[in-house]
């Protein structure tokens, strides 16, 4: 069996598992990380919300075998860490505070999704637009739109 | 987004608060009677059953079924045969705990029954747990969570059993200072006399444990001294959800319950008749088991995605479907031949007869969590993991399925993500203890998405047709007949209702379980002179179920279009005419509330237009108000494969009066959420029957609400009630939402949509594969990061 070595949330793991299971998989099912959601399998619903070196992907769309040994998968548990500060990311309070969720499925892939999008608006040097927030790909079946697009908002003005 | 009390409208100054019970009417000043349970620390129970006392209603002309008595009191009255206890226990650590008897999917009981019960026992809300309790046979069809019942029915017990608490907690306190209890101050579970002396809950609480079992009368704290109920209160569990800690129960890590998927049927309940490459599955990278079960080709890996490959590999023969060869229109002209007639009456000459005849598509409730269920099946036990709204009824059929007693089977109770109705039955719990059995292994169970909408439970396909009759500037008549594919009510309702049906005030014994459901929910709250709302069903052949709201959201639509023609007949304004008609100054204000805060009457662009609507039931009401965009530039609008745009709602405003609220938060997600809900019944979201087989597979065909048809501006307005009972919140907004919208498409496009949603006639996905059923996972995901 290949052995697979990326960084999950800054630390190095190695797995024993074929190159063509999906990362969501191994994430889930060999590594017991089960923050990022299954919702699809297929990239619609965008539930498995991750980071790749510092972007949003969907780990439900990636083999395994395709990541590099340097590759950093960043998951929800590893958000937090990611921020400067301590304790929860920016966004992450920025949610509790608009009390976003409701049961909850969807909402590590929302917050992983809202805190890639807030970077690559870093990057293109320009502030949050209305339909950068109509873009947003993200299932809820709860319906907690709404306080989404109030949570991003507030927690890109809070992100640093 | 805005959330705004208002106090001045709707509400009766005079009316009285509530005097010391606030229960509800009947409750007075009297004591209610509970128990302390014997423990080593303090354990205090109350009776289910002391659930509130029904409304009383005092409409003069001819009331329908549910004006006086709903579903509600349907639910709460057949809770009654059982006399149960719910307890709560206070802990040396002075937390306070509490099991409930009822399933938490979002819509936030667990908040709102922690904040109960801190309210009475006056402690933070932080330190109360509650937790979902496992199945409890005992409860009977107390332990079922539908019909927005929850609050309504354990909102008076729950306060019992915590004011009981409290007054045990003060009576030790004051043994132990050698004072009275009403010298006694209790803040953040610290008990002070005014000479400093104090004591924590948890100490008094070994003090004040019983050695037996005592019934005992307490008085239930004053409304106006609440602190916590009727204040926004986050949810508890948001912490653990957005940290991806909170597990459901595909997250459960229960020893050797490896991931097992069923290869289905391509068409909808379709059957296995065998597998013929089953060695060549066993060999397959991952695969421990594969076995053949009622719903098909069952397989348990290492990975899910093995699974998926597994299934994929498989060369299954299969049974068709009960629903061979149909399709929508067959289903449709079934329904047309089913329809009952509406009576021409004897209308005076001159009269106006105003006609609507919608039909509506079939609608999948699946949640973003697909069905899932953990299950251990031993030779002489079983235990099982789900998301289940009526885990009782889940334990019986599983141990009818397993052939083992009902004691036997342990059923645990899982938070789950979303139900909608979806999680009634018990058909993932029932299934992964027919594959553990059949396997000998634990397995971990779950639904791929594909399997949601072509196997999964629906809302069932209809029309609502009505007739009405205006002249002289009133109604003279209004009819409504619906007809739909048969509901599937045996996750227990139906038990309740034969338990219950004899004692109906209102004489529904002797009519069909469904007619009796839609005879309770229906209100039509209007003077509109001779009123009569009808239900048949034909063809129990789907998988169907109570979606989020049953009937109430297509009937409201058909309704509500009908209203607004009826405006037009007289030329009459639709919020004016309303007002007219209205039976209720709670719905005419939340309406005057929607028309003020939406700037009813605007002048808007051609094309784009406003509609209102408005929804009485379970206790409460709503109104909403919505912008709607036709025009071609928004309708158009592109944004890239998979994703249906189509006119967009720019603005809504809800008003809801739901009587006593408990956590005003928590009812405005309620409200934005089945606003989402109405939203895609009316524009975007619906299965597609083709020879018996559901074409959609995945959220890329089952267009739900997305962020680009979220309206930008939502605004939630929660009415001041003179209610005291809390009413439903789960439900309320869908059938108001979908209805405002609808007539607002009439409005701005000048056709009053005959088919619901808008959308149905076109095709706009390439439909999946049927065989294999599901499809493979793709391979470009780091192409596609951003
Ligand atoms: S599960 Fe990955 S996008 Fe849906
Ligand atoms: S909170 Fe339930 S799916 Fe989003």
């Amino acid at each position: 069996m290949p052995k697979q070595t990326f960084v999950l949330n800054g630390r190095t793991v190695t797995v024993d598992v074929a190159d063509d299971v999906r990362l969501l998989w191994v994430l889930r099912d060999l590594l017991g990380v089960t923050g990022p959601k299954y919702g699809c399998g297929i990239n619609v619903c965008k539930a498995c919300t991750s980071h790749i070196n510092g972007k949003a992907f969907n780990p439900c769309a990636v083999p395994v075998g395709k990541l590099k040994a340097d590759d950093e998968v960043t998951t929800i548990e590893g958000l937090p860490g990611t921020s400067s500060g301590s304790g929860l990311h920016p966004m992450q309070r920025a949610w509790l505070e608009n009390d976003v969720s409701q049961c909850g499925y969807c909402q590590p892939g929302q917050i992983m999704a809202a805190v890639a999008l807030v970077k690559r608006l870093r990057r293109e040097g320009r502030a949050l637009r209305e339909s950068d927030l109509d873009g947003i790909r993200n299932i809820c079946r709860c319906g907690t739109y709404v306080r989404i697009r109030e949570a991003i908002e507030q927690g890109a003005r809070e992100m640093r | 987004m805005t959330i705004q009390h208002d106090r001045s409208i709707g509400s009766d100054p005079t009316a009285p608060d509530g005097g010391s019970g606030g229960g509800g009417a009947g409750v007075g000043r009297r004591g209610f009677l509970g128990y302390v349970l014997a423990g080593s620390t303090l354990v205090v129970g109350a009776d289910l059953s002391l659930g509130a006392p029904r409304a009383a209603a005092a409409i003069p002309s001819a009331p329908q079924i549910a004006d006086l008595y709903d579903l509600e009191d349907l639910q709460t009255d057949s809770a009654l045969a059982t006399s149960q206890l719910i307890t709560v226990t206070i802990n040396p650590d002075s937390t306070a705990n509490f099991q409930l008897p009822r399933m938490e999917v979002g819509q936030g009981i667990v908040t709102s029954t922690a904040m109960i019960i801190a309210e009475e026992l006056g402690l933070p809300v932080s330190k109360v747990k509650v937790t979902l309790a496992p199945a409890r046979p005992e409860l009977v069809f107390n332990q079922l969570t539908g019909g927005s019942n929850s609050t309504f029915s354990t909102y008076t017990p729950i306060r019992v059993a915590a004011a009981l608490a409290r007054q045990q907690l003060m009576d030790a306190a004051a043994i132990l200072f050698g004072t009275n209890a009403d010298r006694l101050i209790a803040t953040g579970g610290v008990v002070r006399d005014t000479l400093g002396n104090q004591a924590t809950f948890g100490d008094l609480a070994v003090k004040a444990a019983s050695s037996v079992v005592r019934a005992v009368e307490v008085q239930l704290r004053p409304e106006s001294e609440f602190t916590v109920i009727g204040k926004p209160h986050n949810r508890t569990d948001a912490r653990d959800a957005v940290t991806g800690e909170k597990k459901f129960a595909m997250d459960l890590d229960i020893p050797n319950a490896l991931p097992t998927m069923v290869c289905r049927a391509p068409q909808h309940r379709g059957t296995p008749r065998g597998l013929r490459n089953r060695a060549e599955i066993l060999r397959m990278p991952g695969v421990t088991h594969v076995a053949q079960v009622e719903t098909g080709i069952a397989v348990r890996a290492q990975t899910f995605g093995q699974c998926i490959d597994a299934i994929r590999a498989m060369k299954v023969d299969w049974n068709p479907g009960p629903a061979d060869g149909e399709s929508d229109a067959t289903i449709l002209a079934e329904l047309r031949r089913a329809e009952l007639p509406l009576v021409v009456p004897k209308i005076p000459v001159g009269a106006k007869t105003v006609e609507t005849d919608v039909v509506f598509a079939f609608r999948s409730s699946a949640a973003l969590e697909p069905y899932c269920a953990v299950a251990d099946v031993r030779p002489d036990s079983a235990t099982v993991w789900a998301g289940l709204k009526v885990p009782i009824l889940a334990q019986q059929n599983i141990a009818l399925a397993l052939g083992m007693s009902q004691d036997k089977v342990k059923v645990n109770v899982v938070m789950g993500g979303g139900s909608f109705g979806h999680k009634l039955f018990g058909d993932h719990a029932i299934e992964a203890a027919q594959v553990s059995r059949a396997m000998g292994v634990p397995v971990k169970l779950m639904w791929h998405r594909a399997d949601e909408p072509r196997q999964g439970r629906l809302h069932p396909m209809c029309t609502s047709r009505v007739r009405a009759t205006v002249a002289g500037g009133q109604v003279l008549t209004f009819e409504q007949r619906h007809t739909s594919v048969v509901t599937d009510f045996s996750h227990g309702l139906g038990e309740i209702l034969t338990q219950t049906a004899d004692e109906l005030p209102t004489g529904l014994g002797g009519l069909g379980f469904s007619q009796s459901i839609f005879l309770l929910t229906q209100q039509l709250p209007y003077n509109f002179g001779l009123v009569t709302q009808l239900l048949n069903e034909v063809d129990d052949r789907f998988s169907t179920g109570s979606m989020r709201n049953i009937y109430s959201p297509d009937v409201a639509v058909a309704a509500e279009l009908t209203v607004d023609k009826l405006a037009a007949a007289v030329g009459s304004d639709p919020v004016q005419f309303r007002l007219d008609f209205l039976k209720d100054e709670r719905v005419r204000a939340a309406l005057r509330t929607v028309a003020k805060h939406g700037k009813w009457g605007r002048r808007l662009p051609k094309g784009v237009a406003q509609g209102v609507a408005i929804h009485k039931e379970y206790k409460g009401c709503t109104a909403v108000l919505v912008e709607l965009d036709c025009r071609p530039q928004t309708v158009k609008r592109d944004l890239g494969p998979e994703t249906v745009t189509g006119p967009r709602v720019t603005k809504a405003v809800i008003a809801v009066d739901v009587g006593l609220v408990i956590n005003p938060r928590g009812l405005e997600a309620q409200m934005q959420g089945g606003f989402m809900d109405g939203l895609a019944l009316t524009l975007t979201s619906s299965c597609h029957l083709r020879d018996g087989r559901f074409l959609e597979a995945s959220w890329d065909n089952y267009f739900y609400t997305r962020q680009w048809n979220v309206p930008p501006e939502v605004q939630v307005h929660i009415m001041e009630s003179d209610s005291r009972t809390p009413g439903g919140a789960g439900e309320a907004a869908v059938g108001t939402s979908a209805a405002a919208v609808a007539c607002a498409y009439a409005r701005a496009t000048g056709t009053t949509p005959s088919y619901l949603p808008i959308n149905h006639g076109e095709i706009s996905f390439r439909p999946k594969p049927f065989i294999p059923p599901v499809p493979q996972s793709p391979s470009n995901g780091l192409q596609r990061t951003n």
